[in-house]
């Protein structure tokens, strides 16, 4: 019956519609898909012929050199002015943000110069063998005193050494990042 | 000048007619001369398909990485030339077990059994000028026969592995085979019916001024393709490799299989590859035939001067690379979409397409 139709078609005779619409299909199908499978074809052909489009990195011999992704996540930080001074007030929002509790902050108070209570941070505990990465600690920081560091070789013998603590000693928050 | 000289003059032709003549010197028996030279041919045809073995899984491997945007192997070896190497001296210290269940006799049997079926099919190619090893009447015919014969070692090393997945895997490389053949059958014909021969040499001759891909105009294109898609899906590679489909059947047929019974299915795989691939280079693309341009003199002298050996691994390897594209640019096919494509599209249209191309021989109507 196929054939049949597709040879009237051919002739231009006698055109049936329902049936034309079968043939415009079958062919119209192989057309879609060759050009299809084409545009595939050319871009693994053009990764084919521009090897210096290749993003694998070769880990242990440009340990020098090696520049991680921008977004890369390998460890939270607490980052130091040159004066010993951090941008975190001590609210905790990292804290309760954790979904596993890897963030404990201990925080005493301080009197300021002008006989003021305040909040200061003591020390910010980070406990690098349970956290996952999940960047919600510095979404959350309404300061951006944290961010994500670039260093990824964490191995070490014994897990009490991943127990990391941020902020350095005598460490003070900045001024404008007090409250 | 005198060594120039020399370089132009060696083919292998003239290696093997030489050898000849120095065996005659040496043994006087005609039997005796026979047998040798067959040991000689064949040795020689097995070291060869090692050693392009090694090539071609290096090749795969680097074709695979680069258009991944990889490396690929740069370790062992320079540029990771000795990968495979290493990886066959693996494959070599691996226990070759045998599963508790499985048909024992049938089980050891099967890679041996697929390995010779590919190693028989390669016995009609034309490898340079005057250059091959059975020049039989009937070549197009044997080889497609032959090849086909590779189901039954698969179906084997399924069933008696008795393993659900291998029998699935199995089943489904018979599916594939058995409608696929036919296309493949019918592509070829096309080319029968023009050049009027099944013998390959004369197939090689009748495109001296001109492959038949250029001469044949659009219907032996679509031979052409039709060839390539069906004996990707014959060679079981992807996007057609179903019956391995590590994803659902963790390796298929050859899941129990380890050690060196294992490298056989994969050695027999890359035979495979590599006869599509002459085949195709010898009916559509001229085989050792240098390209010639109608009646450029000089420029066909100028190809005439590249050894026929040369044109004929250019063009094999051309293919090669085509199907080592196919393999890691499309996804696989579904059972339903495989067996749709070989009996909604490939088979109407490559029934057509004989049809045109009978047309054109009867009429002439080709260079």
């Amino acid at each position: 019956m196929v054939l049949i139709t597709g040879y009237v078609k051919m002739n231009g005779t006698e055109i049936n519609i329902k049936k034309t619409g079968f043939l415009k299909e079958y062919f119209g199908t192989i057309f879609t898909s060759l050009s299809s499978l084409l545009t595939g074809m050319k871009l693994t052909g053009y990764y084919f012929i521009h090897p210096n489009k290749i993003i694998t990195e070769q880990y242990p011999d440009n340990r020098a050199t090696l520049k991680m992704a921008e977004r890369f996540r390998g460890e939270v930080t607490l980052p130091h002015n040159e004066n010993n001074e951090h941008r975190c007030n001590g609210c905790q929002s990292c804290e309760i943000a954790c979904p596993n509790g890897s963030i404990k902050i201990v925080t005493k108070h301080e009197i300021s110069e002008d006989g003021k209570k305040k909040k200061r941070i003591d020390t910010w505990v980070y406990h690098l063998e349970m956290c996952t990465f999940c960047n919600l600690c510095i979404e959350a920081c309404p300061s951006k005193a944290i961010v994500m560091g670039k260093k990824f070789e964490h191995s070490v013998y014994d897990k009490s050494q991943l127990v990391k603590i941020l902020n350095k000693p005598g460490s003070k928050v900045m001024k404008e990042a007090e409250e | 000048m005198e060594k120039l000289h020399l370089l132009f003059v060696f083919s292998f032709s003239w290696l093997a007619s030489h050898l000849n003549m120095w065996l005659r010197t040496g043994i006087g028996n005609s039997f005796l001369l026979l047998v040798t030279e067959m040991l000689i041919a064949g040795i020689s045809l097995l070291a060869f398909l090692v050693i392009l073995c090694f090539f071609l899984g290096y090749m795969e491997r680097k074709v695979a990485a680069f258009m991944e945007i990889r490396l690929g192997p740069n370790r062992v070896g320079p540029k990771g030339s000795l990968q495979i190497v290493a990886d066959t001296v693996k494959l070599l210290f691996k226990e070759g077990l045998t599963p508790d269940g499985s048909d024992k006799f049938l089980f050891n049997l099967a890679p041996f059994v697929v390995v010779v079926t590919s190693m028989l099919a390669i016995a009609p190619l034309a490898f340079a000028r005057d250059f091959q090893l059975w020049d039989v009447n009937i070549g197009i015919f044997y080889v497609t026969s032959i090849s086909s014969m590779a189901v039954i070692g698969i179906l084997m090393a399924g069933w008696s592995s008795s393993n659900k997945y291998s029998l699935i895997g199995a089943m489904r490389s018979g599916a594939q085979i058995v409608s696929y053949e036919l296309s493949i059958g019918l592509s070829l014909i096309s080319i029968v019916i023009l050049s009027g021969s099944l013998r390959l040499s004369d197939i090689i001759q009748s495109q001296a001024n001109g492959w038949w891909i250029f001469k044949g105009h659009i219907p032996v294109l679509i031979s052409f393709i039709i060839f390539i898609i069906a004996s990707t899906a014959e060679i079981n590679r992807a996007p057609f490799d179903l019956t391995e489909a590590e994803q659902e059947l963790t390796g298929g047929f050859h899941t129990e299989y380890a050690g060196m019974k294992f490298a056989m299915f994969l050695l027999s795989e890359y035979i495979n590859l590599f006869i599509v691939s002459a085949i195709a280079a010898t009916i559509f693309l001229g085989g050792w035939m240098p390209f010639h341009i109608g009646n450029l003199t000089g420029f066909n002298h100028a190809m005439d001067y590249i050894p026929s050996s040369l044109w004929f691994f250019g063009k094999t390897f051309f293919i090669i690379f085509i199907i080592m594209w196919f393999r890691w640019t499309f996804p696989r096919l579904r059972i339903d979409q495989l067996l749709n494509l070989e009996w909604k599209y490939l088979l109407p249209i490559s029934m057509g397409n004989t049809l045109l191309v009978s047309a054109m021989a009867v009429f002439g109507w080709y260079l």
